[in-house]
């Protein structure tokens, strides 16, 4: 075995522990879905699935975010 | 949105039980139930603080995950909901989950185990919104209408604050910051400290007790 192939050798094992070593970095998505059917139970409705939403995900979520700040003493009543 | 979640500021809490009161009055919990409590801790000793309890809606639940009949779900909120009609009352959420959120409430004579209650986070069940059968099943779905839970919403101190993880996080955040540390949170400069150019300095202060 050559010189050059023992160092590409060791620069694949490099490579290969890197990869090893950084993908306990990685990030496991922690955001939970609803998957309709996947437990034992009824299905459920979303929340924003009836009026004045009716469906509209994106306006029911602003409208939960602004209704979050009323918690906020410092910004409902002035800091 | 992230996840919904719970935070109770133990420097805020007055032990009032609003919020028992608010979840019980909003969904009609039965008698023997509390979805809500409030936990003191070291009790009459200085640093005593109290924390309201629920369900912590778990990412990673483990009633879920011991549920013999699977009657667990989570919605896209992040809010750890069950089925009743699936539930046997076998108890074995109650051991899993180390909160204590799990409720049976006991009928008949001899305590017979009902079927599984617990917070909601106010968002119903698995039932048609708004309708009779979610209200006495599940109580009150207060997320369907865009409001939050009653308990949060409720609380004089705001101890409990209710909503979206990332933002109730930086609400607090923000008001830890405001009231500091130490004798600040207590309230000892307010009661005490002279303000700036006001009043006499208190004779420690201005050169040493007098004999």
């Amino acid at each position: 075995m050559n010189i050059r192939s023992v160092s590409s050798v060791a620069i694949l094992a490099a490579a290969g522990a890197m990869a090893l070593v950084l993908s306990g970095c990685g990030e496991r998505p922690q955001a939970v879905s609803y998957h309709q059917g996947s437990y034992s139970g009824k299905p459920d409705t979303p929340p924003y699935s009836d009026p004045p939403w009716n469906g509209n995900k994106q306006q029911w979520e602003d409208d939960m975010r602004q209704r979050v700040q009323n918690q906020n003493e410092y910004k409902r009543i002035g800091g | 949105m992230a996840r919904m979640k719970f935070l109770c500021d133990a420097e805020r809490c007055i032990e009032c039980n609003g919020c028992v009161t608010a979840c019980k009055q909003e969904n009609e919990v039965p008698w023997g139930v509390n979805r809500r409590r409030v936990v003191t801790m070291n009790e009459g000793v200085p640093g005593q603080r109290a924390i309201s309890v629920a369900c912590m809606h778990c990412s990673d639940a483990p009633c879920m995950a011991v549920c013999p009949v699977d009657c667990f779900y989570h919605t896209d909120e992040g809010l750890v909901l069950h089925d009743k009609d699936m539930c046997i009352g076998c108890g074995y959420c109650f051991y899993a989950c180390p909160f204590g959120a799990p409720q049976f409430p006991q009928e008949g004579a001899f305590g017979v185990r009902g079927k599984m209650d617990k917070c909601t986070f106010c968002a119903g069940g698995p039932e048609p919104d708004f309708s009779e059968a979610e209200f006495k099943q599940y109580g009150r779905n207060r997320l369907a209408e865009g409001k939050l839970p009653a308990c949060a919403e409720m609380c004089s101190t705001k101890a409990l604050l209710g909503g979206d993880g990332d933002m109730i996080a930086d609400i607090y955040r923000d008001r830890v910051l405001r009231r500091g540390k130490g004798a600040e949170v207590w309230g000892w400069a307010t009661a005490y400290k002279v303000p700036p150019g006001k009043g006499t300095p208190p004779p420690a202060a201005a050169g040493g007790s007098k004999s």
